[in-house]
């Protein structure tokens, strides 16, 4: 059996980065009593799938997780929520065809929000954000290797204002497994120092088939 | 002082600049947020080495749900920030918080250190520095917290005492009760002035008539020419001469709520303390006279609070928590019950200091599905003199026996501890170490061929406080490191690695460990030479420590290299575990004369534990206890 969560993660959880988010739910899953299967082998892993890694520091309300059950059970919502840490909130809860593609295949676009405390200008930050989707290609370093993080942008926008203080951009890049543009990339070509922002994953966007 | 808001928004501009941000936000299952202004005492915990090691840590977690299961007390908990995070905490003027809700340490009511061990000394100062809290008991005044110790590194206190204002001796589960009512009378209603206490000094002096509890500022120490001390003598009517240790006559129930961290931490696991105290008398070992009497939790008790444990954590590993497996009563009962219990799980279960027999691998054959790849041993000596001035005896040929059945039955990897540097120790007792070490991977590789493979830990010993080795010296430097050479040229094969603890390390220890007052002169001096975490090869400067004794004026070979006199009065002998001196002086020179004295389950040596605890033993009769009982009303 295979069952698909979707959740938001919040507050300290941000500060918990792919791997160990793994762990989390693997521990979570043994609270909750949900009866994980195993990999084979000499050090059997439990068969769990999160969609898109999420950026350490980050939130986000769309991240999805399959779990694969040994058996058959009735998985309450209530049991698994009861389970995990503050600031990891399930949001919905489904079972799925247990040979449907892996999810990471299936990821090809995210959505972010980024709140800027510090925000510039109204018209500067208009000018800067049409420079970036009107520039034929943005060429970038990370880790050693070049790349163009242009065509990686599917779109930038300035949201409406949820209040006077702060600005909001939202943005949606690519993020299929080979091609995943980073919101911290995005935000140093605009200028705009990763530290006086908040960014939260909004929207995971699959492809033409969507989530089976 | 910030509030909790302005530490929150201060750290969210920080975090991503540091490794393992999540060591410093809390959120973790099974942690405990109770309202601040709910109750009118507060506590913060702290293990004063970096979250990954300190979360684990089964002492702190005691106490607190001790103090979370009041009503009027929240307790919370902080580590030490990491290099990284305290020059970042440093710039930004963030002072040390808690976990839970984010206050600053200095709004605290209470501070309690856990202090197992000594290289975590410079991290205290290290850490009420970065929390903004004068650093010695004497400059703190009534709007301070109160600093409090407790752990095995206490039972001698003196090298610590004038940074900290209060050192629980023992066990504690009850005396932190005791503590807390004390507290509350002692401390002002809120809101009243800014002051914490009506009048520190009064407070203390009330923590002082708590039995176990020792507050250094209301004794003098006086010395001798030589630099030895005259005596220890209280200097006010009402405190006791002598601090005897608190012991629970009946251990409480285990926790089982470990706090499960978000992030990969070193031990990731539930402990369940089966037993508490240890019957062997190894006479190297600290532990095993400073946690006597042996009392056992029941079989059934252990299976409840792991299976409680293990369901409330979702841990992937059980450690089963004694100073000796072997020697709890119902241990085959035990590792049954765990088998079937647990049949089919993906768990692993650890079952520390076996002995060395072939019980204890029909007891691992038990666990066989839930075993780790390794199989440890500790026979400590190599040589029957040498075994016997321990107090460990062993057979070289049970050894051998015993090796190549754990060979035979699937392990391919043995851990060997030894230890260099016993008392009277040559290079041939040395030698003999990396003899039977080879004789073991020659019996392994007659069973399972190049497979097999032998990991010798070999750790310096350090003469502590409260053993029968209190008054021997420890080795120089040349001599461990000539001890250490040997053991590198002899162990040259393949399959058997070799480790071994750096000199420094061990003199560090060595200093400490049986330090006196003016050692705090040298902790402050050594950490404003700039070391800290001296557990850590990233922190620890054994150069600022040389220094610093030079500083003020001490000699190391005073402390670490100088047998002691026989009469001798130590540092620590105000502060009582109930083994009397006396007792320990007795197996010292039986030591000397390689006399061994066996499990004192067989027989009762008299070592000073039923006088001191006639009444708690008479109100816990039959075999909770491993002590003979007590059935006339003792004389005191």
């Amino acid at each position: 059996m295979r069952i698909r969560i979707t959740f938001a993660k919040q507050g300290a959880l941000r500060y918990t980065g792919h791997l160990d988010l793994h762990k989390l739910w693997e521990r979570a899953a043994r609270r909750a009593g949900l009866p994980l299967a195993y990999s084979q082998g000499f050090h059997p892993q439990p068969k769990i799938q999160i969609a898109a890694a999420l950026p350490l520091g980050f939130s986000s309300r769309c991240e999805i997780i399959d779990l694969w059950l040994g058996e058959t059970y009735a998985v309450q919502m209530a049991e698994i929520q009861a389970a995990l840490p503050q600031g990891i909130q399930v949001l919905a809860l489904e079972e799925v065809d247990e040979r449907a593609p892996a999810l990471q295949t299936l990821v090809t676009s995210a959505e972010y929000e980024v709140t800027l405390l510090n925000p510039p200008a109204g018209s500067d930050l208009n000018r800067r954000l049409a420079a970036v989707m009107e520039a034929a290609s943005l060429p970038r370093q990370r880790r050693g290797k070049v790349y163009d993080l242009r065509p990686l942008i599917e779109s930038l926008t300035l949201l409406p204002p949820e209040d006077k203080q702060a600005a909001r951009l939202l943005m949606r890049l690519s993020a299929r497994q080979s091609a995943t543009g980073r919101p911290e990339e995005v935000l140093d070509v605009l200028g705009i120092p990763l530290e006086e922002t908040r960014i939260e994953r909004t929207r995971l966007l699959f492809g033409a088939d969507g989530l089976q | 002082m910030l509030t909790p808001e302005q530490i929150g928004d201060r750290l969210e501009r920080v975090l991503l600049k540091v490794q393992k941000p999540g060591r410093y936000v809390g959120g973790e299952y099974n942690s405990i947020h109770k309202d601040w202004h709910a109750v009118p005492l507060h506590a913060a915990l702290i293990f004063p080495d970096i979250y990954d090691i300190g979360i684990s840590n089964v002492g702190l977690k005691i106490i607190y749900d001790e103090i979370n299961r009041r009503d009027d007390a929240l307790a919370e908990r902080a580590y030490a920030p990491w290099l990284d995070m305290e020059d970042i905490m440093r710039q930004h003027g963030i002072p040390l918080y808690t976990l839970e809700s984010k206050h600053p340490l200095a709004c605290f009511d209470l501070i309690g250190f856990s202090l197992p061990y000594e290289t975590l000394y410079t991290n205290v100062l290290n850490i009420l520095d970065v929390a903004g809290i004068p650093l010695r008991s004497a400059e703190r005044g009534d709007a301070h917290p109160l600093i409090i110790a407790g752990g095995h590194a206490c039972f001698n206190p003196e090298p610590m005492h004038a940074f900290i204002d209060a050192f629980v001796i023992g066990e504690g589960e009850e005396v932190i009760h005791a503590i807390l009512d004390c507290l509350k009378s002692q401390i002002q209603p809120p809101g009243l002035s800014t002051s914490k206490f009506q009048n520190r000094e009064n407070a203390l002096l009330a923590l002082a008539k708590i039995p176990g509890v020792y507050v250094p500022r209301f004794y003098d120490v006086t010395y001798q020419e030589d630099g030895t001390i005259a005596a220890v003598t209280p200097n006010r009517p009402d405190v006791p001469e002598t601090v005897i240790k608190r012991m629970v006559a009946k251990l409480p129930p285990a926790p089982t709520n470990f706090i499960v961290p978000n992030i990969e931490t070193v031990h990731n696991r539930v402990t369940v303390e089966v037993m508490r105290g240890c019957t062997r008398g190894c006479r190297f070992c600290q532990a095993g006279m400073i946690t006597r009497p042996v009392r056992e939790r029941s079989v059934e008790e252990v299976l409840q609070a792991a299976e409680q444990a293990v369901r409330s954590t979702g841990f992937e590993e059980l450690a089963l928590q004694s100073l000796s497996s072997s020697d709890y009563s119902g241990i085959m009962e035990l590792v049954e019950g765990i088998s079937q219990r647990f049949k089919g799980r993906k768990l692993s279960i650890s079952l520390p200091s076996l002995r060395i027999d072939t019980v204890s691998i029909a007891l691992m054959e038990k666990l066989k599905q839930h075993r780790s790849a390794g199989f440890t041993l500790a026979p400590e000596a190599a040589t029957e003199r040498m075994r016997r001035i321990i107090n460990k005896p062993l057979a070289d040929e049970d050894l051998i026996h015993v090796t190549r059945e754990i060979y035979a039955r699937g392990w391919t990897n043995i851990k060997l501890y030894f230890m260099i540097g016993h008392p009277s120790e040559t290079l041939e007792d040395v030698r003999a170490i990396a003899s039977l070490c080879k004789r073991v991977i020659a019996e392994g590789r007659k069973v399972i061929g190049w497979k097999a493979k032998l990991h010798a830990g070999v750790s310096t010993f350090v003469p502590k406080p409260h053993t029968p080795f209190q008054w021997v010296a420890c080795d120089t430097v040349e001599q461990i490191e000539a001890k250490q050479r040997l053991l590198q040229n002899e162990l040259r094969d393949k399959n058997i690695k070799l480790s071994w603890t750096p000199p420094e390390d061990t003199l560090l220890e060595a200093l400490l460990t049986r330090g006196d007052r003016r050692l705090s002169e040298v902790i402050f001096t050594a950490w404003q030479n700039g070391t800290k975490f001296d557990a850590w090869d990233e922190g620890f400067r054994w150069q600022a420590w040389l220094e610093a004794l030079a500083q003020n004026g001490l000699e190391l070979a005073f402390y670490t290299h100088r047998p002691r006199r026989l009469d001798e009065v130590f540092p620590w002998d105000h502060i009582s575990d109930a083994v009397r001196k006396k007792y320990l002086f007795e197996d010292f020179r039986r030591s000397l004369e390689g006399e061994i004295r066996m499990d004192c389950r067989q027989q009762c040596y008299a070592c000073g534990i039923l006088p001191t605890f006639a009444a708690a033993r008479r109100a816990n009769p039959g075999d909770y206890w491993k002590c003979p009982e007590v059935k006339s009303q003792a004389k005191g």
